[in-house]
């Protein structure tokens, strides 16, 4: 395995961490005008993901890191081709980080009520957006090779087609999922129930939407042709997870379910990196000018250099962010007295 | 405008917004972190309640620092692809290694400090905010680690059109790095410092919390004239630094339209750029030389010299960066450098002597002072980023050739002027709440639970 490779894999590790944890803490702003109906409800199912989130979104911070000192080209080309979909998710990111800090800064309730939008706004427009993105990924954008330099050259309605947006419903159902699941762990009493009948109820169109969607894989991108690994029995497994995971919930286990319901996430994520591999962008116009993990990487020093710094400390960062995990593993409970405003 | 002003409006409107929130960040990590050990260390629930108070608006201003900074990281791609592209093989890894070593550390052990006061021992605890110090402190390494290979590029070798990495250690021991890490840090210091004196004032003057805002101001006292000496120290070998591999930027930080030898510095002057000479000037003689090499004579090349140099150097062009802008605000970094010195060897005085600090006759300057090191740090990146123009790349790259080429006007129109609307409504935001809480002061000493309306009606409905 090259070093070219090892760097394929860190960055799909970073997208499947990200899109798994930021997955639930998404979910969870999505949901706050759903279940939380009093401030102190609100409040409570903030704090479930309060001392999380940011932490979250490093890994999205990292993986656009990886990807600048690992493929620059790669990062060039996406990040300029992708402007508009990167410029919402930017806007969605700003607010709702703000959000979380702000919002019960001051007792006026407009101003909360503001800042409680810019939560469900900030939330559910990545949710959307990731899985429209990584779709285009697959299926192909524009992407042309001009004076040796690769350029998108589609617009900004080209990335929302509808194999796109089955697969931003999927993401944005699949996070919403995961999102109902943490809290009904999270939380007590009246707010558990809520969030416990909500995971029922959005179980079935996820799978149903996430089952289409394989389907639809199969035609619109060259799973089964193209020169890259054979993803064998992977991409059945989100939709068999997903499954699973409905047994659990009907079951009451909701920690299994949140366990199986991220393995969907996982499974789909790694899908999606499959049928990339070797490329990292794939061209509608031209095979030979998708981006691959050679034509888009940096030097064998830079990745020699930058692998050594992430095997020695990528183990450190997964060990304090899980003991952050088991340090707020109880419940949040709606005593006002011991709420964290 | 096209498609690459635009990006640089952007660009620079993001930068100096993100800076305006990352200086605090850096030095009250580092104050608060030194009031819980002092609780931690002596039991004194005083100095529990300041790592609080401090921490309550050490966090309202962090959260913006963030999210902008994200703003940061994505622009390389999204506007300047083109940089992003040709750099990204040197430029990429100290990115990386600041979201892998720094942004990690701080936000989860941020969200830990926030949420595990009484979950986790004091020990613990204090680890936790000193680790957020450590990161963010990691954090403008890192960045400068990158920012300092755009000024002076070393550790690189071009090889099909692009710079790639072949030494590591080289960016790491860059010279530019060690004079421009520690006076980032330390202003950053110097923020926190004078954002302590000033709220602290405010609450002497009114006799309020006596002895929690003396001890607040003492300490802000020691630490801020500690960072603003070593800063101008720093700062002052920056300068020389410049000298030799910025020559250019020094050139029009002091409006030295030709070499000379002794060198004299401008005390005032007012220039044509379209002719590159003063219209008028008040210049102390041999000064500049002193200031460049300690000593009294030696050559300090000039404006109209180094266009000459680099256009047989790099071709054509224009390489001189706008004058004025250097000129000025170089100026006022330093001027507004030295007030904070002065500012800050005052407060020092009725601490070390112990006398009391409402007493000192300029106490009502130091709310105001709160503005000055904002002044410092924004005119101070400017001065950096703009001295350096055409360039974005010192050398290799000329920031014309960096933006993207498949982006509209429309499309950074639209981009430009929403960040910007934003911007401005979140700093509004922020300054309304931080003014709140600062005047507010610190929360009584047991805390009443929070009366809260149950109200049933959801609010979306």
């Amino acid at each position: 395995m090259d070093l070219n490779i090892l760097w394929f894999v860190l960055i799909a590790v970073l997208y499947i961490g990200y899109f798994v944890l930021e997955g639930f803490d998404l979910g969870v702003g999505i949901l706050l005008p759903f279940l939380g109906k009093t401030d102190v409800q609100r409040r409570v199912l903030i704090n479930t993901i309060g001392p999380h989130w940011d932490g979250n979104e490093v890994w999205l911070i990292t993986a656009g890191g990886a990807t600048f000192a690992a493929f620059p080209i790669w990062y060039a080309t996406l990040f300029s081709g992708f402007y508009l979909p990167l410029f919402l998710i930017l806007l969605a990111l700003i607010v709702r980080g703000v959000a979380f800090e702000f919002r019960s800064k001051d007792e006026n309730p407009r101003w909360r009520a503001a800042w409680d939008w810019a939560i469900v706004f900030g939330s559910v427009v990545p949710a959307l957006l990731w899985g429209v993105a990584f779709t285009n990924f697959m299926r192909g954008v524009p992407i042309s090779l001009i004076d040796g330099q690769f350029m998108y050259t589609g617009g900004f309605w080209n990335l929302l087609n509808p194999y796109a947006l089955l697969g931003g419903l999927v993401s944005l159902l699949g996070f919403t999922l995961l999102g109902a699941i943490f809290l009904s762990l999270k939380t007590t009493e009246d707010l558990m129930r809520a969030a416990q009948k909500l995971a029922m109820r959005l179980w079935l169109p996820t799978l149903v939407v996430l089952v289409g969607y394989v389907v639809a894989t199969y035609f619109f991108t060259d799973i089964l042709g193209h020169l890259g690994v054979n993803p064998g029995p992977i991409p059945i497994g989100a939709p068999l997870a997903l499954m699973a995971a409905g047994h659990f919930l009907y079951t009451r286990r909701s920690g299994w379910a949140f366990f199986l319901v991220s393995l969907a996430i996982v499974f789909a994520t790694s899908t999606i990196f499959m049928i990339l591999f070797p490329r990292v962008l794939v061209s509608s116009l031209n095979p030979a000018w998708s981006l691959t993990i050679y034509n888009a990487a940096s030097g064998p020093y830079t990745l020699k250099v930058m692998s050594i710094i992430a095997l020695v400390f990528l183990p450190f960062v997964l060990g304090y962010e899980a003991w952050s995990y088991w340090v707020f593993r109880k419940r949040i409970s709606q005593k006002v007295q011991e709420l964290h405003y | 405008m096209d498609v690459g002003l635009l990006s640089r409006w952007q660009f620079a409107i993001t930068c100096v917004y993100h800076f305006f929130f990352v200086p605090l960040t850096l030095g009250l990590s580092v104050l608060v972190a030194i009031m819980e050990t002092q609780y931690v260390r002596s039991g004194d629930e005083t100095y529990k309640r300041m790592a609080k108070f401090w921490g309550s608006l050490f966090l309202i201003n962090f959260a913006i620092g963030v999210v902008t900074g994200i703003v940061m990281e994505f622009q390389f791609g999204m506007n300047w692809s083109r940089f992003a592209a040709f750099v990204g093989d040197v430029f990429g890894a100290p990115l990386a290694i600041e979201a892998l070593l720094a942004f990690f550390l701080e936000s989860v052990f941020l969200g830990v400090w926030i949420f595990g006061w009484d979950k986790l021992s004091r020990g613990a605890h204090l680890a936790s905010i000193w680790l957020v110090a450590i990161g963010s402190t990691m954090s403008a390494l890192w960045i400068l680690v990158a920012n300092s290979f755009m000024q002076h590029p070393v550790g690189y070798a071009i090889e099909n059109g692009r710079a790639v990495m072949t030494d590591f250690f080289a960016l790491l021991t860059n010279p530019y790095l060690w004079t421009q890490f520690p006076h980032t840090v330390l202003s950053g210091f110097t923020t926190g410092a004078f954002f302590v004196l000033g709220i602290s004032a405010y609450h002497l003057i009114r006799r309020r919390e006596m002895d929690f805002f003396r001890r607040s101001f003492q300490l802000a006292a020691v630490f801020g004239a500690l960072s603003i000496f070593l800063v101008i120290f720093v700062g002052h070998s920056q300068a020389q630094r410049m000298v030799q591999v910025q020559p250019m930027k020094m050139a029009a930080a002091e409006a030295l339209w030709k070499s000379e030898n002794p060198a004299s510095f401008s005390l005032f002057t007012i220039g044509d750029e379209s002719r590159l000479d003063d219209v008028f000037a008040i210049r102390l003689p041999n000064l500049l030389s002193v200031l460049a090499y300690n000593q009294p004579t030696g050559e300090v090349k000039g404006i109209r010299n180094l266009q000459t140099e680099y256009e047989q150097q790099y071709g054509p062009g224009n390489y001189v960066p706008s004058v004025i802008t250097a000129y000025w605000s170089f100026r006022i970094m330093v001027g507004a450098g030295f007030l904070m010195m002065f500012l800050s060897l005052a407060a020092l005085y009725p601490t070390i002597r112990n006398r009391p600090i409402a007493k000192l006759r300029i106490i009502g300057l130091y709310p105001l002072a709160i503005g000055l090191p904002y002044v410092a740090n924004s005119v101070g990146w400017i001065f950096t980023e703009m001295g350096r123009q055409p360039w974005v790349v010192m050398g290799l790259m000329k920031t014309e050739q960096a933006f993207s080429p498949n982006l509209t006007n429309g499309m950074v129109w639209l981009t430009l002027i929403v960040f910007t609307l934003i911007y401005a409504a979140l700093m509004a935001a922020d300054v309304y709440l931080l003014n709140k809480f600062a005047k507010a002061g610190p929360a009584p000493e047991r805390i009443a639970p929070i009366e809260v309306t149950l109200e049933e009606e959801n609010i979306f409905a």
